[in-house]
């Protein structure tokens, strides 16, 4: 990365400050809302945010294991 | 046999087909804009009625029958014909532009057919116009195109089968609500489900649409899962055996976009994983989940098309389609890179876009049902949307590193099918009312309350951050990952060959036998021939012997009996 232009850099530091204050944002927001949920544990607090995280945390997990085992070159089918 | 004159709203479009393959230059972009337009308010000018021929061979057809539902298809296919059409006027085959008014003209022939034979025509049709889109983009197509032809063509014989036997049972073609109770409706079930990329065979989605053209996969997203969402709605609302199924397609869609590496079969696989959330809804059958499903149905066509024209306009301009050789283009496609994100944007369900709408009904459905597990693997799906679509296709063509590559937006109807495109995006979620005026099931639903938005934005943000703080894991592989297709393009072929073979050796070891015991049966006939005792001269009294011995041992046979 380091033939970045100094410019890119700055504005990626700057994006992901961004970013990272969006997410505090949304989970402040839960202060000041009424949730409503069907089960019980969908109303505990932040519950969105990790599961949304730890959702795709196991779904690439689970790609990469069937990754493992089913990927093939992209000439696979040419042969 | 009478019939009532009812025009079917697919009509416009096989004459515009027609006029097609002789149409040239203004009088082709014409044709290709106004066919769909004019198909368009046929389709709002169908009255809530059935008209169709009554007494053809002993059944009665409905070859147009009016309802909410049917319009509410009708509606969105016209429009993406019109997109579609927009979108390829600078298409140069001839043999594309035809088959797509065609296949479009087929769609709106099954989403207004009221009958299984009606629908089964039409059906067929869209699998031969669908078929020639493929192979118009020539070389590679061929082959999948041919492998296409195979699955679908296999999906019509089961919808045949089952329509007959239906009849048989039932004494009527009529297709309305049925559960999936007799074996002649288990194979109209299989029918459906082909089209709509249920496993087993759902690698026929990213097998053959990624060989289309540029312009050719925009149309191929839109109608063929789409008219099985529809079929589906009509024949097996609140069958659960589709909640699994449709749950199935969410996390199969996922999991092999993840893997994929060509812009295009990610968002094939894609197709999958979101008409999974629709079939999911179709199983939990309640009216806000049918109308999730439909709505659903309409939103995603709009934001697919979307894609589509986006991967389109960069396959278009660059040619190329690999996640691996693209890379940093949002510099010099501005617009191509925002209508990606528009659509990425509203297949993640973000407030204020069409996904955001219109997916949540489902989800919210089976909360409602309380189908728990359900609920946890929808929501699970949803932040698997973004990962593998919503910021994935984004990232990797337009962001991620500079591959060089300068490419300018595409030329200006391109353009302004994907300008269309994204306002509707963001018309349908900003002003939501405009679609769920015309839903066609009985329940209301309010999108916009402040739980529902801020648990989504928690759920696809920090999704989002798990993108980037896994993007050394995602890293893209020029790779494909094996399919069930793997099933009959490989272990099939080697079996294939594998007998043809042993059968070729079997015969040919067996011919040489029968040679052999021929020759031998031969030689000793000849044997007898030249040597034998019958070959040698006799002299009249031995025959005469002869003769009196064979008359005695009648005598004695005669005697006995």
């Amino acid at each position: 990365m380091s033939s970045l232009h100094p410019f890119t850099v700055r504005t990626a530091l700057i994006l992901c400050v961004v970013c990272f204050v969006i997410l505090a944002l949304t989970v402040i927001a839960e202060f000041f809302i009424y949730r409503h949920g069907q089960f019980g544990i969908d109303e505990s607090f932040c519950f969105n945010a990790w599961y949304g995280f730890v959702a795709c945390v196991a779904l690439v997990a689970v790609s990469r294991l069937i990754g493992l085992v089913l990927k093939r070159p992209d000439t696979y089918y040419d042969r | 046999m009478t019939a009532s004159i009812l025009l079917p709203p697919a009509l416009p479009l096989f004459l515009g087909a027609a006029l097609l393959t002789i149409a040239r230059g203004r009088l082709r972009a014409a044709v290709m804009l106004l066919a769909p337009l004019v198909a368009l308010a046929m389709v709002w000018l169908v009255p809530d009625t059935n008209a169709g021929i009554t007494g053809f061979l002993g059944y009665d057809l409905i070859i147009v029958r009016g309802d909410r539902l049917s319009r509410w298809f009708g509606t969105v296919f016209a429009i993406m014909a019109f997109a579609g059409g927009l979108f390829a006027l600078n298409q140069e085959s001839r043999l594309e532009a035809v088959a797509a008014q065609v296949y479009a003209g087929g769609a709106l022939g099954v989403v207004f057919a009221g009958d299984l034979l009606t629908t089964f025509v039409f059906w067929e049709i869209m699998a031969l116009a669908s078929t020639v889109v493929v192979w118009s983009a020539g070389g590679a197509s061929r082959a999948a195109g041919f492998r296409y032809l195979l699955i679908h063509l296999l999906g019509g014989v089961l919808l045949m089968i089952g329509s007959a036997g239906e009849a048989q049972a039932t004494g009527s073609l009529a297709f309305n609500v049925m559960a999936p109770d007799t074996a002649a409706r288990w194979l109209i079930l299989a029918g459906f489900l082909i089209n709509a990329g249920a496993p087993p065979l759902s690698a026929w989605i990213p097998d053959a649409y990624p060989q289309s053209s540029y312009s050719g996969m925009v149309v191929l997203s839109a109608f063929t899962t789409k008219t099985a969402v529809y079929v589906l709605l009509r024949g097996f609302p609140g069958a659960e055996v589709l909640i699994w199924v449709g749950l199935y397609m969410v996390f199969y869609g996922i999991v092999y976009a993840i893997l994929e590496n060509d812009m295009r079969r990610i968002l094939a696989y894609s197709i999958v994983n979101q008409v999974g959330f629709m079939v999911a809804g179709i199983g939990i059958g309640t009216e806000l989940a049918l109308n999730g499903a439909a709505s659903h149905a309409f939103a995603h066509i709009v934001y697919k098309a979307l894609l589509l024209m986006s991967a389109g306009s960069v396959l278009y301009m660059t040619g190329k389609s690999k996640c691996t050789e693209l890379g940093g283009l949002f510099r010099s496609m501005p617009l191509t890179a925002i209508s990606g994100i528009v659509g990425a944007l509203a297949i993640s369900a973000f407030p204020l876009t069409s996904g955001f709408v219109t997916k949540s009904m489902i989800s919210d459905a089976a909360g409602q049902e309380r189908l728990m597990l359900v609920w946890f693997l929808l929501a699970a799906g949803s932040a698997g949307v973004f990962l593998h679509a919503g910021i994935k296709f984004p990232w990797f063509v337009f962001f991620q590193r500079d591959s060089g590559l300068r490419p300018s937006d595409p030329p200006v109807n391109m353009r302004a099918a994907m300008l269309l495109f994204s306002f509707l995006c963001i018309l349908l979620g900003v002003a939501p009312g405009v679609l769920y005026r015309w839903l066609p099931f009985g329940a209301s639903y309010e999108p916009y309350t402040a739980d529902h938005v801020v648990t989504q934005l928690q759920l696809l943000l920090f999704s989002g951050l798990a993108f980037f703080m896994l993007l050394g894991l995602l890293r893209r592989t020029p790779t494909v990952t094996l399919d069930f297709d793997w099933l009959y393009r490989r272990a099939g072929v080697a079996l294939a060959s594998g007998v043809t073979r042993a059968a070729h050796v079997a015969w040919r070891n067996f011919a040489a036998g029968m040679r052999g015991m021929v020759d031998e049966i031969l030689s000793g006939i000849s044997i007898l021939a030249r040597r034998g005792i019958l070959a040698r001269a006799q002299d009249s009294g031995t025959m005469a012997m002869v003769a009196v011995a064979m008359l005695a041992v009648y005598l004695v046979v005669e005697f006995v009996r």
